[in-house]
């Protein structure tokens, strides 16, 4: 491989790295429409009031931790390719680990405190 | 003794393009701070949550949450948001293009939709004081007001920090330093998205069902 050629590729490589850090127009279309879809959903589950409690809860408990994904992935740019991606993607996940242990556990403490007081 | 004067040269060039170097990587070095800030704040987000979800069924025999919350209204404010965040991006787009004045225009419509986000939730929150549902009335309420004031807090000063870089865009240009801080700013008005999915999931389709 001549210095020109590895050159060039060098040149894509940190193109790709690039698009991986700020995003193109294409992708924040499509982080759009998955966006706007995992929005109507939810809001018509819930608003026509056709489904059971359980069904609707889930539902709308799903496609919420879907759209953080899509967000997290299409506008906040986290990714596993780029050192500054990875940094960022692993303090966040430290960070969804430690919100899942107070926010969760919490709840569950008080709730069943709450109801040991009633019986 | 001419030759090796020469190479001292050499190396001091070398070394101010290390530094040069090192100091365009600041720029990341910011962003990854900011974030780490963000990482924070979601901490401080969770334990409002958490507050929310311990207090929501205190209601101390006033209103719940079924009986105040209106999901189309909501719903148009979460349209507000998820568009402000698409013009963001183009935002961004334009600003790494060096398009001055594509960036200034995306900004606007980003603050535009910003602004209506906030003057919806100050509508109601204005329409349930009124009505004395204030934060006063129950645990409930005071837990409502508390989380989600607390995200229109961060989206008003989101709102004032786009305001500081629209003039500083305009008037010094996009410099790699204001880039920079644009980007951080990408940050912090996507992460509030990010959350306001938690708070209208948790907060107004839970308690509306």
């Amino acid at each position: 491989m001549s210095h020109s050629e590895s050159k060039i590729i060098e040149q894509l490589h940190s193109d790709h790295h690039h698009e991986q850090a700020h995003g193109s127009v294409k992708s924040y279309l499509i982080g759009f429409a998955l966006s706007v879809i995992l929005t109507v959903i939810p809001f018509y589950v819930v608003m026509t009031g056709d489904f059971s409690k359980t069904t609707t809860l889930w539902t709308i408990v799903t496609l919420a931790i879907v759209q953080i994904w899509v967000h997290l992935k299409y506008f906040l740019h986290l990714n596993f390719v780029t050192e500054d991606g990875k940094a960022s993607s692993m303090s966040f996940l430290f960070s969804a680990l430690i919100i899942v242990m107070v926010v969760g556990l919490s709840v569950w403490i008080i709730y069943e405190s709450n109801a040991m007081m009633m019986y | 003794m001419n030759s090796i004067a020469t190479n001292f040269d050499a190396i001091k060039i070398d070394d101010t393009h290390d530094h040069a170097h090192e100091h365009h990587d600041s720029g990341g070095n910011t962003v990854f701070g900011f974030w780490l800030y963000l990482m924070t704040d979601c901490l401080l987000f969770a334990s409002f949550f958490a507050t929310y979800a311990v207090l929501f069924m205190n209601t101390a025999g006033g209103v719940s949450g079924k009986e105040i919350f209106e999901l189309d209204f909501v719903a148009v404010e979460t349209a507000a948001l998820l568009l402000s965040s698409i013009t963001f991006g183009f935002a961004m787009i334009t600003a790494h293009a060096k398009k001055k004045s594509l960036t200034l225009l995306w900004l606007v419509v980003t603050f535009a939709l910003g602004a209506v986000f906030i003057g919806m939730e100050v509508y109601e929150f204005h329409h349930l004081i009124e009505h004395g549902n204030g934060p006063q009335r129950s645990a409930f309420l005071t837990s409502f007001f508390s989380l989600v004031g607390l995200h229109g807090l961060h989206v008003t000063a989101g709102l004032i920090w786009m305001t500081v870089m629209m003039l500083e865009v305009s008037r010094r240009g996009l410099t790699s330093q204001t880039t920079t801080r644009l980007n951080c700013l990408s940050l912090f008005w996507h992460f509030l998205d990010v959350v306001w999915i938690c708070v209208f999931t948790v907060v107004y389709l839970m308690g509306a069902m």
